[in-house]
């Protein structure tokens, strides 16, 4: 049964429609990022969700109870903002302290709540600081303990990682996958970075001009990409033009030189995409010519000129030789490794 | 930033600046300087002034109560000035930094806007307003059955506060406005994620964070009215003066010009004592968390 | 961000009617066709627009006004620019006193000015001249000149003047084609934010004023002193429409809250 549900929720502000159609079950526990490019919505359904702003159309329900009615100061969503909020004229512990006050709770059960927060997020010993005395990353610490602390249903994270060094990012990254595991508490991450929503969710919902472009885990989205756009969005990808002939037995997929047998449901024209590192060089297969040759220190990677346009490969540094800029060469792939759609002929 | 330039030219910013620096020096150091050297002159109905240096106007302003009463009205007005400014001024910036873009800036125009408008003008503006027992306003007042009676406006203090607050008011808007631009804008919606309530949000994140702007435009207000001159000589008359008439009164009127300049004296170095020391007081108790 | 509540725009609207409606009044009552201080219940009149005529001391007041406000602008400016530049770039010995030095007319109250200025040029033996009532307006309008241009050259990306020293460009050239371009807004922008200072200043002026040399502030202060009249609202009308159309061209050429900005920091 789903936790949270989104259910055919929509936004326009004046003409301009900025989600559409957007339907999403979450289950309970689960860690959902939604990814895509600035501007596509993002930030919209996730305020819809903590109630900052009402849908135009459609309905949210958490635990099948209506969303859309109860008052945001009452829906008990974590939330934590890309700016991170932090009331400024307040120390860490009465930042995190607040949203306890809020709720009445006891003087002593909130200090023990606060210091606990704290700890979590490894602030213990920064309880009367202010957030200006604070860096980036120990600023973003006391915001994720300020949402944490009041026992959210969902937490809801806006780009909350953004405002970090590169570094400093991977470092919360982990940190904030542990958390979740360890209280379990159902989380939607808002992020425009595939790395992160990859590296951290159960399930990435990919957004593209306010319309879902294809749910999936990281590893189906990443492998089988639903439309052009998922699969250039998450990583490099090669997008070559095939054509199925289902004439003869069995039906036979070809891209230049290249063919293999075709996947069942589709006809005529079609794209296929490949990841550059399911690509090998072999003795058959499409005919291509290296065009540049750059080392990675772990991986080679190569740009190459196709017959079905141009191409990027990338091989792993295992010690053996590689080809050179110049040479041509033959690009070989298993059919399992491409996902292929139906292309349309203008 | 250092550029090639700056370094090979240690003497370039004195050069820049030598000529204000002149200026200033020769034509504000040395008349203030003159003013506080006046101040210590006599002074006599016919034989003018004598560039003497004695007390005799000091000891006149410390013992004469109509200086102490006339200080203390000053001040007085200046303070309930202050307060209305607040009371009215921030709610309205607050509301104001609430409203959406186009309706923002016109209001924001129309608010702004009399502060660059000749105080003579405004003021004036209050004298057709209140215009005697039968003024506009009493009328008003009277009908909304706020008052019974007509109140007195016109050359009372109460007019003059009135006045003043209308005159000062951009500078208390303009002040609790830059403050809420520093707010964080999503900062509400913080507070209310965590269950907080207009009130609460207003009352424990929304004060807090702008009263360093309230404070500061209130220095601003007082140390404005405190020294204002068109609104307190249109409104109050010849008879109800403050501390920027009667110096207006003694160098133009009575012609005794160290007198004048005594009253003058002591009201800059008054403000300036008070503005530097709130200054000071404000800066220490938001230090730790605003910088 | 949230909506305001019906109580909040109630309280606004109160708050906009008050903070207009002495202005708005001075307007009407200029139109009365009657003889008397009334608001014009009986139809619109240019009577009192015209009664100007009859009184050359406020036109004359008006040029005197004019005059001393774009002349004293743009003296300031000539002595602010460099000091702008300099404190925007140079951090050195004795800057921050300099700069406290040069906004200093803001903290100090125009009676003080006034007495000041008074004492000083009539000791010099040009004590109500129009040579006096520019040099003082200099000062008390320095400070506005020197903020706006002193917030334009801090913005400004001194790459680009960097770009134009490695063209070959150098000193005055450098000024004149990259520097002051550049700046240019926020000079402009100051200057008539120090004219407006100048054609509204009625508290230090009226201390140096000689009949000749009245301007329309002082001369309107006077007037009312004596009786106040249809004849005053009308020209304060005037001035009001003057300072308007001022005003919306600074708002669409610079933005009035950040020109003001400026203005309402005097305190700090
Ligand atoms: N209050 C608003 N009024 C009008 N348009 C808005 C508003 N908020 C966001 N938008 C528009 O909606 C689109 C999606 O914005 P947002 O949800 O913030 O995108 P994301 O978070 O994915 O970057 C953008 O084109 C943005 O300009
Ligand atoms: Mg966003």
């Amino acid at each position: 049964m789903a936790f949270l549900e989104l259910d055919r929720v929509a936004k326009q502000f004046g003409a301009q429609t900025v989600v559409d159609d957007f339907s999403l079950a979450v289950r309970k526990g689960e860690f959902i990022s939604f990814l895509g490019p600035s501007g596509c919505g993002k930030t919209t359904t996730l305020q819809m969700i903590a109630g900052f702003l009402d849908p135009t159309r459609g309905a949210i329900r958490l635990e099948d109870k209506d969303l859309i009615a109860i008052h945001p100061a009452k829906r008990g969503l974590g939330i934590v903002f890309q700016s991170y909020a932090l009331f400024p004229h307040m120390t860490a512990a009465e930042n995190v302290a607040f949203g306890l006050e809020m709720r009445n709770v006891p003087r002593t059960e909130r200090a023990e709540r606060v210091r606990a927060a704290l700890a979590m997020v490894g602030l213990a010993g920064y309880e009367d600081r202010h957030p200006r005395r604070m860096s980036g990353g120990q600023q973003q610490r006391v915001a994720l303990a300020r949402a944490l602390v009041i026992q959210p249903s969902v937490l809801l994270l806006d780009e909350p990682l953004s405002n970090l060094d590169a570094k400093l990012r991977e470092e919360m990254q982990i940190e904030l996958r542990q958390i979740q595991r360890t209280i379990g508490t159902t989380t939607i991450l808002v992020t425009h970075d595939q790395n992160e929503a990859m590296s951290l969710s159960d399930r990435i919902v990919v957004m593209s001009q306010g319309k879902i472009e294809q749910i999936g885990s990281p590893q189906d989205t990443y492998e089988r990409p639903a439309s052009a756009f998922v699969s250039q969005f998450l990583g490099k990808t090669n997008d070559f033009a095939g054509t199925i002939d289902r004439t003869g037995t069995p039906a036979q997929l070809t891209a230049g030189s290249w063919s293999g047998p075709a996947p069942a449901g589709l006809n005529g024209p079609v794209t296929m995409s490949i990841r550059p590192e399911r690509i090998g060089f072999g003795d058959a297969g499409l005919s291509a010519r290296i065009v540049t040759r750059i080392f990675q220190g772990n991986h080679w990677l190569f740009q190459c000129e196709s017959e079905c346009g141009s191409a990027i490969v990338i091989r792993q540094n295992d010690g053996k030789p590689q080809p050179v800029e110049g040479e041509a060469v033959r690009l070989t792939w298993r059919p399992e490794d491409m996902s292929v759609r139906a292309r349309t002929v203008a | 930033m250092s550029t090639v330039a700056e370094e090979r030219n240690a003497r370039a910013p004195w050069a820049l600046t030598a000529p204000a620096l002149i200026l200033f020096v020769g034509v504000l150091l040395i008349p203030l300087a003159m003013t506080v050297m006046l101040s210590f002159h006599d002074w006599g109905q016919y034989k003018g002034i004598e560039p003497v240096f004695i007390l005799k106007n000091w000891k006149e302003i410390a013992t004469d109560p109509y200086y102490a009463e006339m200080f203390w009205r000053t001040f007085r007005i200046a303070i309930l000035t202050t307060l209305l400014t607040a009371l009215f001024g921030a709610p309205e910036a607050y509301i104001l930094n609430r409203m959406s873009g186009r309706w923002k800036s016109i209001f924001l125009l129309v608010i702004l806007g009399p502060l660059l408008i000749s105080v003579v003008a405004r003021t004036l503006g209050w004298a057709l307003l209140f215009g005697g027992n039968n003024g506009l306003v009493n009328k008003l007042l009277m009908s909304l059955g706020v008052i019974r009676s007509p109140i007195p406006f016109m050359f009372t203090e109460t007019g003059m506060v009135v006045a003043l607050a209308h005159v000062m008011m951009p500078f208390m808007v303009l002040s609790v406005w830059a403050a809420l631009q520093r707010l964080d804008p999503q900062i509400e919606n913080a507070a209310m994620s965590l269950g907080a309530g207009s009130i609460t949000i207003i009352r424990r994140i929304i004060m807090p964070q702008i009263m360093p702007g309230v404070l500061s435009g209130a220095i601003i207000v007082f140390s404005l009215s405190a020294s204002a001159f068109a609104t307190p000589a249109i409104i109050g008359g010849r008879r109800l003066k403050v501390a920027a008439t009667l110096a207006y009164d003694e160098f133009l009127n009575t012609l005794n010009w160290p007198l004048g300049a005594a009253v003058a004296t002591l009201l800059l170095v008054a403000l300036v004592l008070i503005v530097i020391g709130s200054n000071a007081l404000i800066e220490r108790r938001y230090a730790e968390v605003f910088r | 961000m949230r909506r305001n509540g019906p109580l909040a725009l109630i309280f606004h609207t109160i708050f906009v009617i008050v903070m207009v409606a002495p202005i708005v009044v001075v307007c009407l009552v200029a139109f009365t066709p009657e003889g008397f201080l009334s608001l014009p219940t009986n139809g619109f009149s240019l009577r009192w627009f015209r009664a100007i005529g009859n009184y050359p001391e406020f036109i004359h007041a008006f040029w005197v006004s004019l005059g001393l406000g774009a002349l004293s602008s743009f003296v300031a400016l000539l002595f602010a620019v460099p000091a702008a530049l300099a404190i925007a770039r140079y951090r050195f010995r004795g800057r921050d006193a300099l700069a406290a030095l040069f906004l200093s007319p803001l903290m100090i109250p125009h009676v003080v000015l006034g007495i000041a200025f008074l004492r000083f040029f009539t000791s010099a033996g040009f004590g109500g001249s129009f040579a006096a009532l520019i040099i003082a307006h200099v000062i008390i309008v320095f400070p506005f000149a020197l903020r706006l241009t002193l917030a334009a050259a801090t913005g400004m990306d001194r790459t680009v003047e960097m770009a134009a020293v490695s063209l070959g460009a150098g000193g005055w050239t450098l000024f004149r084609r990259v520097t002051l371009p550049l700046i240019l807004p926020g000079v402009i922008s100051g200057w008539a934010l120090a004219f407006i200072q100048s054609f509204d200043d009625l508290t230090m002026t009226v201390f140096l004023a000689a009949p000749g040399t009245e301007t329309l502030p002082v001369r309107m202060f006077l007037y009312i002193q004596d009786n106040i009249d249809p004849l005053v609202t009308s020209v304060s009308a005037c001035v009001i429409a003057v300072t308007m159309t001022a005003l919306i061209l600074l708002d669409r050429f610079y933005g009035l809250d950040r020109v003001l900005a400026g203005k309402g920091d005097t305190g700090r």
